[in-house]
């Protein structure tokens, strides 16, 4: 649950009055202010829920192939249809879920959080430690997303854990950027000062006085990079160099035999593609709400 | 002004160098290089002694320092070295592909712009109304649709309009014919390629000529044209769009340097033999001089870009003057 806690923090700083000391209370008064953001989390904790109860929800194995059922348009027994090896593909569909969210969440939270660390040291410590940081940072940003992923990829192999570092590392410096740009802020506050002055370490300022005050932008970074990981991983998958069969993969589902029968058999290329735009839709719904009520400078983007 | 090029132009010279270093560690940290890869194949067996010679001669056996070195002169004076996969010098294979893929980022580009900005203005000047909703779902839908899936209903979406209509199917073709050849065939191949690419790119751009417009809006120089009786698209075009436009030319910018990263996917969806394409060949041939060269190139035109963007600015905007 821990996508919820960051709205409350919002709605206890935007909107103090908002309904009383009951969690579902504010939920709801959350709900109400971003309704459309609210359906994007619904659709995300649908999307968790699938993922956790895979294969109780899966009707087939999804990896058990079938091959006088290959091919089958979707109707009763397969809702969605077989793949060229006769698997049923809601069943890869639902196992599929788990390998995104499970990518998704990893790489957003650890590339996110590394972001943290990160930026709050360089803003903290500042001077030439803090030059020479950002230069660093200003390399690793001039390459596209999927560039860096995939010379990651190259370097570690592929497979699922794999493609959650080559997912990660991209994600860091533009974190890392974003949050010392507010540490930087939080630095010159005299409590800091005070801080300092008590004699406290610089690890415990930082973890203690200066990391609580730049999370707002921590939470809008790591909920914009819950969608993008998601499709990152299916960009690699797709490629070939992501996930690897027979894990089920939404990108690697569109791999390969989708392409080649997508005329005879184009349930097979439009069902993951769809499992894809609409949990990566839900993830930015819920990610432009989030930023909306965490910093209202930039309501009106959107 | 002419200082200001000159000190940007020269910033770029440490960010290139550490892009340079980045990349060439990078590849030394992939296991297997690519003498064994292209002797050995899948675990065959081969003498070592081959492998040795194969690596004196793609200089691999001297020291990283040394290779580095090498690279980057050759770098400054323009020799990008050979494939050590196919043996052929890297411009003459990077020259093979350049045009294909520049032409689909610039009409994926062109695409963008052209969607984007009246989608923009009209979400704008609609504000909380249905037409503001659409767009905006249209952008978020953009923003969530891998391009590559994007290019395979394409593919579907022909093969099944073509049979419906003719009662053949039709496909883009394979073969790439350059624009001044034969621009019909060229244009059936790309024109697709660069629609799956340039949705992607107009969502991010219609999403911000959306909210520059409605901030220039607020403004009291429009409140002005509006008391003295302008016609609305007047004020529109005249007096908004051209101040709300920077922000855009920012993003179109950075999305065209980061449209080499988009080609990689459609590319691969389309069976165009692109920049992107090689990329992705070269990582898994490990071939380190071209996997660098084109890191390289990506590199380049992304500070490039983001220069000729800072310079577009002060066109754009006569308030600012850099000095």
């Amino acid at each position: 649950m821990a996508f919820t806690e960051s709205p409350l923090q919002g709605v206890r700083a935007a909107a103090p009055d908002a309904s009383g000391g009951m969690t579902w209370g504010r939920v709801a008064a959350w709900a109400r202010r971003k309704p459309v953001g609210a359906a994007g989390a619904v659709i995300v904790l649908g999307m968790l829920l699938v993922a956790l109860l895979a294969p109780l929800i899966a009707p087939y194995d999804p990896v058990r192939n079938a091959f006088d059922r290959m091919h089958l348009p979707p109707g009763w027994m397969h809702w969605f249809g077989t793949d060229q090896f006769g698997r049923d593909v809601l069943s890869r569909l639902v196992h599929g879920a788990r390998t995104a969210m499970f990518v998704g969440l990893a790489a957003s939270f650890i590339g996110a959080t590394a972001g943290l660390v990160l930026g709050v040291a360089s803003a903290y410590f500042g001077g030439r430690f803090d030059l020479i940081f950002q230069r660093l940072m200003d390399i690793f940003m001039a390459f596209p997303l999927i560039i860096m992923a995939l010379a990651i990829v190259s370097i570690f192999g592929t497979g699922t854990h794999n493609v959650i570092v080559a997912v990660t590392v991209p994600f860091i410096p533009r974190c890392a950027r974003v949050v010392r740009a507010s540490a930087l802020a939080v630095r010159e506050l005299p409590y800091i000062d005070a801080a300092r002055a008590c004699g406290f370490g610089h690890a415990r300022i930082m973890l203690y006085h200066v990391a609580p005050n730049v999370v707002a932008p921590y939470l809008i970074m790591l909920t914009a990079f819950l969608g993008q990981a998601i499709l990152l991983e299916a960009s690699l998958s797709y490629l070939g160099l992501g996930v690897q069969e027979p894990t089920p993969a939404w990108g690697l589902m569109l791999q390969g035999g989708a392409e080649e029968y997508a005329e005879s058999a184009p349930w097979m290329a439009i069902f993951p593609g769809l499992a894809i735009t609409v949990s990566v839709f839900a993830f930015n719904l819920f990610g432009d709400a989030v930023r909306d009520t965490l910093d209202p400078r930039l309501r009106s983007t959107g | 002004m002419l200082r200001y090029i000159c000190k940007r132009l020269l910033l770029m010279i440490p960010t290139l160098l550490g892009a340079a270093v980045l990349v060439f560690l990078l590849m030394r940290l992939i296991p297997g290089d690519v003498c064994e890869l292209r002797l050995a194949g899948e675990g065959a067996y081969v003498d070592e002694k081959a492998i040795q010679i194969c690596r004196e001669q793609a200089g691999l056996n001297r020291s990283l320092a040394g290779q580095f070195v090498d690279w980057v002169w050759g770098l400054a004076r323009g020799d990008l070295g050979v494939s050590m996969w196919t043996g052929r010098p890297i411009t003459y294979e990077i020259g093979l592909r350049f045009q294909l893929s520049l032409q689909v980022a610039v009409m994926a580009t062109l695409t963008s712009i052209l969607v984007a900005v009246p989608l923009g203005t009209v979400a704008a000047m609609n504000q909380d109304t249905w037409l503001d909703y659409g767009v905006r779902a249209f952008s978020i839908a953009g923003l969530a649709m891998p391009s590559f899936w994007l290019g395979i209903l394409i593919i579907l979406a022909l093969l099944i309009g073509t049979q419906a209509l003719w009662g053949t199917p039709w496909m883009p073709p394979i073969q790439y014919t350059p624009i001044w050849q034969d621009p019909i065939a060229n244009l059936s191949q790309l024109v697709w390629p660069a629609l799956a690419t340039g949705y992607r790119y107009s969502a991010v751009a219609a999403r911000m000529t959306r909210s520059a417009l409605l901030e220039v809006l607020q403004e009291d120089y429009i409140r002005t044209a509006r008391a003295k009786g302008l016609v609305e698209h007047l004020i529109i075009n005249r007096h908004a769009l051209k101040n709300a436009l920077l922000p855009v030319v920012t993003v179109i910018g950075i999305e065209f340097a980061f449209l080499i990263g988009g080609l990689v996917v459609t590319e691969q969806v389309f069976n165009l033999n692109g920049l992107g394409k090689l990329f992705v060949e070269s990582v898994g041939n490990h071939d380190y001089t071209l996997t660098q060269a084109l890191v390289m190139l990506v590199a380049l035109v992304f500070i490039v870009t983001n220069f000729v963007i800072d310079l577009l600015y002060a066109w754009l905007d006569p308030r600012i003057r850099y000095s």
